[in-house]
């Protein structure tokens, strides 16, 4: 009835353990105690967690992404402080718990904090920003969130019932094979994969028809900002890349599941079929992680810097070019699997051809910075410490990119330090950046400075206490992954990486205070032009937080700073002689049940309660059915109750309350006399 | 300020608009299903010489009935071709026979894939004898699966045209599911050339 699901699931094997589980548990009611008490049920459920709208959608995925983060955190402080104490003793971890932290912390981290990240403020900005209503399909949007949190809820259950996967979080066969992990932990990890990978791959089919098909009249491929390029070029290298995770998913269930040979050691398996597989979905992945966050750099830096982006050209053929070179590495993440001196140089030479693209935008962005009027903006010095740290990280990546030095480095802490330093940087920061800078968009008012500030410089100075020492323990020879060690010489390193991580934990904290702070202080904060920080693209001519219709007329681009341009010309908020009716996608209740089906199927599937999997994908095929015959998605929002929001919110909007763009005017230009230097 | 004629209106062009972008997206899809394919082909070719001292591909294919089977795959292809025929003739009755039609063909296709599976495995053949036959089945058997997903969709279309008749939104989902049904006639010969063929050469 129950598959091999019975009590001995509690985690009762550590203390640490138990912990882990209480704490999970704890939260969930607290949560569920919350909600009851605010007699909030029906609002999340009509407003939230039925609504199709993307910002709202967009929202939920941070909300998703900044729990998860916290959760992947604590892991990496228990690896930090397990690793400070544990010379010559066994710490107070035990082994096999240890292994499910590093497993849980990577597969949080990538799958569960970055992915819905980015996937959140792609949701709420990229529609806008291309002068959309919505994104191409609402309805399929609100499902891959829920499977994207059936997946998260996977991950966060197994903490509680049975045990993650110890077989880190790339899984490598044969060790998360059958025969040499039996348990369930393997299973937990492959299901939080597959559903959320489904609704990861639905994301990216969903966003290339909407930038190819939604964009506004005028908003041709070249006007695109450049948020919405690299949300392009990540949405084709998901459609691409993630059938590959879904793929070799499935091949090593039904290994483990129904006892095929794919990656068996014996049986005519290949395990390292798997590496391959796994790394052509894994190699564009750390793209797709990086490309938005580089787009959102690229948007702070031009804003910040009171300056049209530098070599915007240059910055969209390098993000194609990343893109589908992308895809042409992937070997480099084991050159030490024997493949011959050719094979490996190729793939070595493409990786080192990766970082021309890379080091282009770097300089863009510095040369849209010099001789700009530069403000400390907290999403700006979040731009500004990526740019010097990722550096040190792309050169490492080089490093790492020729085979021969790869073959000391490999799997050592060198390797670790190398790819915390592009993602922390390149990817994390630039969300950070995001949020900083979009927050008003999505809530109407402004993050408090202060705090962002502080949380930047906790953040960047644990960066570099947490990872320096991991590069020179690589050097001195330390493997990845090690729960205890022998060698006196590397603890030292290891308590000042223990203190970097306890200054990356002051980071986060100072994120919360910063919401928090910002919540309480948000009527000082309030944003009521819809353009808090003189932007230039077109998400800053929407109110804050944006109508359900984001744009009540949709907007006439003539420029490449499209709002940028409407407040030099004039035009921007002028009410139109007329307003016309709009049809809206109807909330659905289908995605969150889409998304339960998704984690009962995935809990049935890893404790063998075949019942419940096929009923599972019964129901869900009767929801998807449902939904085929359904031909009343969409109401209408009738001019006249357009015209009066836009009325209320054009009538608060004061000359006071606008930016003032004469400074930005050409001046001197016209006549051809150069411009004497302007500081 | 709107009277019913124009949100009617307001609709239709919104729905003709959603429709296109539907056809787009399917596109797409059908390219992420295909990169699926792709990769399981190639763990194929990887394992196809992975038989571990049980049965070889020489031992197992036999090309008459993997013949049949295509007949049965094309045959259905062909026949939903005139169903798409029929819609634009506006013909329902038409439509919903050549659907039948296909439908039948494609349920022959799957029995006589699963007359061949169940053969296989009685002779000691299954998915977990060698990765040979593991790749095999994991191929061919997402193929079943998508033929038996459209066969599924089928019904549904034929239950759709029935109630609804040829309207804008059941053309634009037949035309859709004509695309799946079209591709996966393309992914059998795929599978036909690269696992039948060499298989028995």
């Amino acid at each position: 009835m129950l598959g091999r699901l019975t009590f001995d699931a509690i985690p009762l094997y550590s203390w640490v353990a138990m912990g882990g589980a209480a704490v999970t548990v704890g939260g969930g009611l607290a949560v569920f105690l919350l909600i009851t008490y605010l007699r909030a049920w029906k609002v999340l459920w009509t407003d939230w967690l039925t609504s199709v709208d993307h910002k709202k959608i967009g929202i939920m995925y941070v909300v998703l992404a900044l729990v998860m983060l916290a959760r992947g955190f604590v892991d990496a402080l228990m690896m930090r402080a397990q690793q400070a104490i544990a010379l010559n003793n066994d710490g107070y971890l035990p082994a096999e718990h240890f292994e499910q932290i590093f497993s849980s912390h990577g597969t949080i981290m990538i799958f569960f904090v970055a992915m819905p990240f980015l996937t959140g403020l792609i949701n709420i900005i990229v529609p806008q920003q291309i002068g959309a209503r919505d994104v191409a399909f609402p309805f399929l949007n609100s499902v891959s969130l829920f499977l994207t949190a059936a997946g998260a809820g996977l991950v966060l259950i197994s903490l509680v019932i049975g045990k993650f996967s110890t077989a880190g979080w790339t899984g490598y066969p044969p060790y998360s094979g059958i025969d040499y992990n039996p348990g369930v932990g393997v299973d937990y990890w492959l299901w939080a994969l597959i559903v959320s990978g489904v609704g990861s791959t639905m994301t990216g089919i969903n966003f290339i028809v909407t930038i190819v098909k939604n964009r506004c009249p005028g908003m041709t491929y070249m006007r695109m900002p450049l948020f919405t390029w690299t949300a392009l070029c990540i949405s084709v290298l998901i459609a691409f890349a993630f059938p590959a995770l879904t793929v070799v998913a499935a091949q090593l269930v039904l290994d483990r599941t129904l006892g095929f040979h794919f990656f068996t050691n014996g049986d005519g398996g290949n395990m390292m079929m798997f590496a391959n597989l796994l790394w052509i979905w894994g190699h564009p992945e750390v793209y797709i992680l990086i490309l938005p966050a580089f787009g959102i750099f690229s948007e702070v830096v031009a804003t910040f810097s009171r300056k049209r982006l530098f070599g915007y050209k240059s910055l969209v053929y390098a993000t194609a070019c990343i893109a589908i070179l992308s895809f042409t590495v992937w070997l480099h993440h084991f050159f030490t699997m024997g493949s011959s001196a050719n094979v490996n140089a190729v793939f070595g030479i493409a990786t080192m051809i990766i970082a021309v693209p890379t080091g282009v935008k770097i300089f863009d962005w510095m040369f849209t910075m010099y001789r700009g009027r530069i403000e400390f903006h907290p999403s700006m010095v979040f731009t500004i410490g990526f740019m010097v740290t990722f550096v040190i990280g792309g050169v490492t990546g080089v490093l790492l990119a020729l085979p021969p030095a790869d073959y000391l480095m490999h799997n050592s802490t060198f390797l670790v330090a190398h790819f915390h330093n592009m993602l922390i940087p390149g990817a994390l920061f630039g969300y950070f950046a995001g949020l900083n800078y979009w927050f008003p968009k999505a809530f109407g008012f402004k993050l408090d400075a202060k705090w962002g500030i502080r949380s930047f410089w906790f953040w960047i100075v644990g960066f570099y206490l947490a990872f320096m020492p991991l590069y020179v323990l690589g050097f001195m020879g330390m493997s990845r992954r090690m729960e205890h060690y022998a060698d006196p010489t590397w603890q030292p390193y290891l308590i000042v990486a223990a203190l970097g991580a306890v200054c990356i934990l002051c980071g986060i904290i100072c994120i919360a205070v910063q919401l928090y702070v910002s919540a309480r202080n948000w009527g000082s904060a309030r944003d009521t032009t819809g353009d808090p920080w003189n932007g230039r693209t077109l998400e800053w001519a929407t109110s804050s937080p944006p109508a359900p219709y984001n744009f009540a007329i949709l907007p006439e681009v003539r420029d490449l700073d499209a709002f940028h341009d409407m407040k030099i010309k004039g035009t921007a908020y002028q009410a139109p002689t007329s307003y016309e009716d709009i049809v809206m996608p109807k909330s659905s209740g289908l995605g969150p049940v889409l998304g339960a089906l998704g984690f009962a199927l995935g809990f049935a599937m890893v404790w063998y309660i075949w019942w419940l999997a096929a009923l599972c994908l019964v129901l869900a095929l009767v929801c998807i059915g449902i939904r085929a015959c359904d031909d009343d998605t969409e109401y209408v929002i009738p001019a006249s109750e357009v015209a009066a929001i836009e009325n209320v919110r054009l009538a608060q909007i004061t000359p006071a309350d606008m930016h003032d763009m004469r400074d930005f005017l050409p001046r001197g230009a016209a006549s051809g006399a150069a411009l004497p230097g302007r500081a | 300020m709107t009277d019913m004629s124009t949100t009617a209106d307001v609709l239709e062009h919104e729905e003709a608009k959603s429709l296109e972008a539907r056809e787009f997206g399917f596109w797409v899809y059908l390219m992420t299903d295909a990169v699926i394919f792709a990769l399981l082909f190639a763990s194929y070719v990887v394992l196809s010489n992975n038989s571990a001292a049980g049965p070889t591909s020489k031992d197992l294919f036999d090309l008459g009935h993997t013949a049949g089977e295509t007949a049965l795959l094309l045959l259905s292809s062909l026949t939903f071709g005139f169903a798409t025929i029929a819609m634009s003739a506006g013909q329902a009755g038409r439509v919903v026979q050549w659907l039948i039609v296909s439908m039948v063909l494609g349920l022959g296709f799957l029995a006589m894939e699963l007359i061949e599976f169940h053969g296989m495995i009685a002779a000691g053949a299954g998915p977990g004898t060698s990765g040979f036959l593991s790749a095999f089945f994991t191929l061919v058997g997402t193929h079943g699966l998508h033929v038996t997903f459209g066969a599924i969709g089928i019904c549904v279309m034929i239950g759709q045209v029935l109630v609804k008749g040829l309207t804008l939104p059941v053309r634009s989902r037949l035309i859709r599911l004509g695309l799946f049904w079209h591709f996966l006639d393309i992914v059998w010969i795929g599978i036909f050339s690269v696992v039948y063929l060499p298989g028995v050469m």
